[in-house]
């Protein structure tokens, strides 16, 4: 028996990792896929993270080296090149390694930290074929950062997600030209600061509203039809464009990676794709936590780390038997607000849930509202976009007696 | 002249107005903090950047390095030259001084060799 495993080692396992130490818990286990410690970080190895957490400027690899030291220093215990196969809904994990073999570990507290993985070309259904040059971003990202290959040198990026800009830079300083990065929305997915340092920087043109509508090229990409797109999104024949290219990059959205808490019959949520959790990040499956970008895909990863002490805290509760739920109060969104995190509240305490909104508002009141339609919070936002996610802390007075609560946007 | 500015400090972004006359700031507003008011004048007089890329070591790896400083933003691509003109020999650990004084940054590595946890343990640094 184990007391606590944690599923993944990138900045959310190893910042639940860290925080249920502090909690008094010391038989932990991280168990991570990859060969070091740190997750996708690694592989970015731009600057910009940390600022939130740490207070200065910070690349990837550092970031996750400052967590790759809190772990040592408190010899909490990893496995690496460790592939979890299969987690039970009573915390039966069954693993595999080379120096291993199959391997079960009973635990009393899981914690998911698997991440997200990139969603791959198959799922967009752009016509044409399928030659060799087209890559995810973050694949492309692993190539040049990490293998020291560069994937191309004429490049089209579809979608405007930070992982396109950050790789439309790196590209650029590594000799490619890239022509253009198109955005099917009218507005972009990533952060200012990188339109602005990653392409404005270089001249790299941002075409909003625009999609690639026809891959060319037998063995290798020889280039792209780009076309404009109408409100409903629905390419416009007459606006179409060939742009001649031999590298396309797909930065089209992350996938929160849930195929364990699957087996684990963790619930789901359809929007997030993520588990349904509460104010502790508890999900349905008692003693089974999840943070991090598996739970919802996040902005920064300082709020990664953030909500994995979240989840590290309430699995060292759980373990130590203080962890009790009293209350129930489902925490539903108006449409307008796309999703919230929690989706409940179990304990009256303050509590403060994360949320994105569905489109890009100007001038709204986020209003919270009992099931009686009584208003138990209100804040007002000059700008809301899908982009950036809002946070906001209900206090707990206003939650007791409440029976459900419901975020809407009023505009 | 008045310009507009995304201002590239935090993952904020906020939109910075600036009048410039004669070649000098003299008003900057719509910044949350004074990093943000720095990073505006620093943009219309001399913009910088911090440059992030890799480095090929002996044995035919990449290493992350940056320069600890940011550098004038017309040397971004001088600067990628000479980091790419350069290679390296192992072990490197983070924090290692790689080149010295380039643009007047020094450039360091931001990892290791990636098979050892980024060489913290020989490091000594936990």
């Amino acid at each position: 028996m184990t007391e606590l495993v944690i599923i993944g080692g990138g900045p959310a396992g190893m910042s639940a990792a860290v925080a249920a130490y502090e909690r008094g818990i010391r038989d932990i286990l991280i168990l991570e896929r990859d060969s070091s410690l740190g997750g996708i970080l690694q592989q970015c190895i731009h600057n910009g993270f940390g600022l939130h957490k740490f207070g200065e400027e910070l690349t990837g690899p550092e970031y996750a080296l400052k967590y790759i030291n809190m772990v040592f220093k408190r010899h909490i215990r990893y496995k690496l090149n460790t592939m979890v196969l299969d987690i039970t809904n009573n915390k039966v994990i069954t693993a595999t390694n080379e120096t291993d073999g199959i391997f079960k570990i009973e635990a009393k507290a899981v914690i998911l930290a698997m991440g997200c993985r990139e969603r791959p070309k198959g799922a967009l259904n752009i016509a044409g074929t399928r030659p060799s040059g087209i890559y995810t971003a973050g694949t492309a990202q692993k190539f040049v950062n990490m293998k020291g290959y560069m994937p191309g040198k004429n490049v089209v990026i579809l979608g405007s997600g930070d992982i396109g800009l950050i790789m439309a830079r790196r590209m650029t300083l590594e000799g490619a030209k890239v022509h253009a990065v198109c955005e099917l929305m009218p507005y972009s997915g990533g952060l200012p600061r990188n339109i602005e340092q990653c392409l404005n920087d270089f001249n790299i043109p941002l075409k909003l509203s625009h999609t690639v509508t026809k891959i060319h090229g037998k063995e290798r990409l020889e280039g792209v039809t780009i076309a404009r797109v109408d409100e409903s999104r629905n390419p416009i024949p007459e606006t179409e464009e060939y742009i001649s290219c031999d590298t396309l990059l797909l930065s089209v959205g992350l996938i929160p990676e849930n195929e364990l808490s699957k087996t684990a019959k963790v619930e789901l949520s359809h929007i997030t794709s993520g588990a349904v959790v509460d104010q502790d990040r508890q999900t349905n499956a008692e003693g089974i936590f999840a943070c991090g970008n598996v739970l919802h895909v996040h902005d920064l990863v300082d709020f990664v780390s953030e909500e994995a002490e979240i989840a590290g805290k309430s699995a060292a509760e759980y373990i130590n038997g203080t962890l009790k739920k009293t209350v129930n109060i489902p925490i539903k969104t108006d449409g307008k607000v796309r999703y919230s995190v929690p989706q409940m509240i179990t304990r009256e305490k303050d509590i403060t849930v994360y949320f994105r909104v569905a489109d890009v508002f100007h001038n709204v009141k986020i209003n919270v509202k009992n099931e009686n339609g009584e208003l138990v919070f209100s804040k007002r936002r000059t700008k809301a976009v899908p982009g950036e996610m809002e946070s906001i802390t209900i206090k707990e007075d206003k939650i007791k007696n409440a029976k459900e609560l419901y975020i809407e946007l009023e505009e | 002249m008045k310009r507009n500015l995304t201002c590239i400090v935090c993952p904020m972004g906020c939109s910075i107005d600036v009048n410039i006359e004669n070649g000098e700031v003299i008003d900057i507003s719509g910044n949350s903090c004074p990093r943000g008011a720095e990073y505006a004048k620093n943009e219309c007089i001399s913009p910088v950047r911090t440059v992030t890329t890799t480095i090929r070591c002996s044995d035919g790896s990449v290493i992350p390095v940056k320069t600890d400083m940011p550098i004038p933003k017309d040397k971004v691509f001088e600067c990628m030259k000479i980091i790419n003109h350069t290679s390296i020999p192992l072990p490197v650990y983070p924090g290692d001084v790689i080149i010295k004084d380039v643009f007047g940054s020094n450039i360091v590595a931001t990892g290791g060799t990636y098979n050892d946890n980024c060489g913290c343990k020989k490091q000594g640094r936990f």
